[in-house]
């Protein structure tokens, strides 16, 4: 059941970040538009992030893991995401009138947005291949499986909502049920019966 | 949209960071179109013995906007193509201030090399996205008495370019009398939706269409003017259109305000902008 639970929380995690990166193309459009280099600012933002993310994750796996840690780690990544929602508008006005460049106006903008949640999602593989590892020869085996899992649910999060969800819901509206989810899926995972520390249960 | 028969003759090609640029000569005539399938979206096209008379009906349809206001002194242009727009405006009132929106530093490149666009201090070209810059227009004290919107082709709509809150960006940039152009192509169930998206920022507009794809939207900022103020402007330009090759007997007819949309289409928004999806045919 926690292995469930991890492979889930990699598949989300992955859904989640795509799901935000189209739609921060979207958000910063009205102030920056959406010349190739805006998409070039906010492409770099999320991939520094998720570096960062990973070497954090890694890092933190060292200290005492737990599947209740992941799921405060989705958790946390979900709460970031809030200011994106109620700071948008006033953060991207504020770069506006900052910056004349629309390349590091994006750039500035989408770092200051979406740099926090995106490295809490970052966070998240590593540490769940040290909770599913506990013999080293099947650590590859166990690392493709999780990265299949949160790179598929990447592919999902870009497939749904560019060709469905934009067409139904308006931005903030996708951005409430993604967080929401999050939330929800980070709290049934913490939920008592659920929080055994996987880390002792596999020695 | 067309076929090019095998007759076409291409002259030019061109790749940019947005998209394949085919200047091509076919039935006498010059184009610039920005694909390279079977079905090329034709941008732009030039009559090559007559080059000052207009060949699509969208560019004709564009002009009326100067029955709205026979003589704007301040112009500015959204989306730049084959240049048919700035080229006419300026010959015909040399003394306006032109300013020309386009996004593709490739465009402006093919539009001088092989339509004779010109630019000059009264007509401007600012190689950047269209929304960057008419929200920073609008905190500076630059106003415009005509806006020209035509950054759509039917393939293709920058979705950040046809939502409410843009248009109200725009509406902060026209004059207290300003005049709205803007070319629309809808066909789609897009229709609807671009119809009442304009219609809660502009409120009343002058609807055109002929051939179905082609659309303009009118609009004034002190209001509609009537038909007699239309007519009056056309005849006091008459002269002038007739060098672009047509003219009020052509133009008058096509002014309508008759809604033919679902007045109950979900407008647009910088929230919930699905234009291509709702352009596309499904």
């Amino acid at each position: 059941m926690d292995r469930f639970f991890i492979f889930l929380i990699a598949g989300w995690s992955g859904f989640f970040v795509m799901a935000i990166e189209l739609l921060s193309g979207r958000i910063l459009a009205p102030n920056f538009g959406n010349s190739i280099h805006v998409w070039g600012g906010v492409i770099t933002v999320f991939m520094l992030a998720l570096a960062l993310g990973y070497l954090l994750g890694g890092r933190w796996s060292l200290y005492d893991p737990s599947l209740r840690r992941l799921a405060l780690i989705l958790i946390a990544g979900a709460a970031a995401a809030i200011p994106v929602m109620l700071l948008g508008d006033p953060v991207l006005d504020w770069v506006f009138d900052l910056i004349q460049d629309p390349r590091y106006g994006s750039l500035l903008s989408a770092t200051l947005l979406f740099f926090i949640p995106t490295t809490l999602a970052g966070m998240v593989s590593p540490y769940a291949v040290r909770l599913l590892v506990d013999q080293s020869q099947l650590s590859g085996h166990l690392a493709g499986l999780l990265y299949f899992c949160s790179t598929f649910g990447s592919a999902a999060g870009t497939l749904l909502t560019s060709f469905y969800l934009v067409l139904y819901f308006e931005i903030n509206q996708i951005l409430t049920g993604l967080i929401g989810i999050s939330l929800l899926l980070g709290l049934l995972t913490i939920f008592p019966g659920n929080s055994k520390n996987a880390s002792r249960q596999s020695v | 949209m067309t076929t090019p028969s095998t007759a076409m003759n291409i002259i030019h090609t061109e790749k940019s960071l947005y998209r394949n640029i085919l200047v091509y000569e076919e039935d006498e005539q010059r184009c610039m179109s920005f694909t390279r399938h079977n079905r090329t979206a034709r941008q732009s096209c030039q009559s090559l013995d007559e080059p000052d008379q207009f060949v699509f009906s969208y560019t004709k349809m564009m002009m009326g906007a100067l029955y709205l206001n026979p003589h704007p002194r301040n112009i500015l242009i959204v989306g730049l193509g084959g240049g048919v727009l700035p080229t006419a405006l300026s010959r015909m009132f040399p003394d306006a201030g032109i300013d020309v929106v386009e996004i593709d530093p490739a465009v402006v490149k093919v539009a001088r090399q092989f339509f004779g666009f010109n630019p000059n201090p009264n007509v401007r070209v600012f190689e950047e996205d269209g929304r960057v810059f008419v929200k920073r227009a609008g905190k500076s004290s630059q106003r415009y008495e005509l806006i020209m919107l035509d950054a759509f082709d039917h393939e293709y709509i920058p979705e950040h370019l046809l939502t409410r809150e843009f248009l109200l960006e725009v509406k902060t940039l026209l004059t207290a009398d300003g005049v709205l152009a803007a070319n629309t192509f809808s066909s789609s169930r897009l229709y609807h939706h671009e119809s009442t998206t304009y219609q809660s920022v502009f409120g009343l507009f002058y609807n055109l269409r002929v051939e179905l794809k082609n659309r303009v939207v009118l609009a004034k900022m002190d209001g509609l003017p009537l038909r007699d103020a239309i007519e009056r402007n056309a005849n006091l330009l008459e002269e002038k259109l007739k060098l672009l090759g047509f003219g009020g007997d052509w133009l008058m007819p096509l002014f309508s305000t008759d809604r033919d949309w679902n007045p109950d289409a979900r407008v647009l928004t910088d929230q919930y902008s699905p234009s291509n999806l709702l352009n596309s045919a499904f």
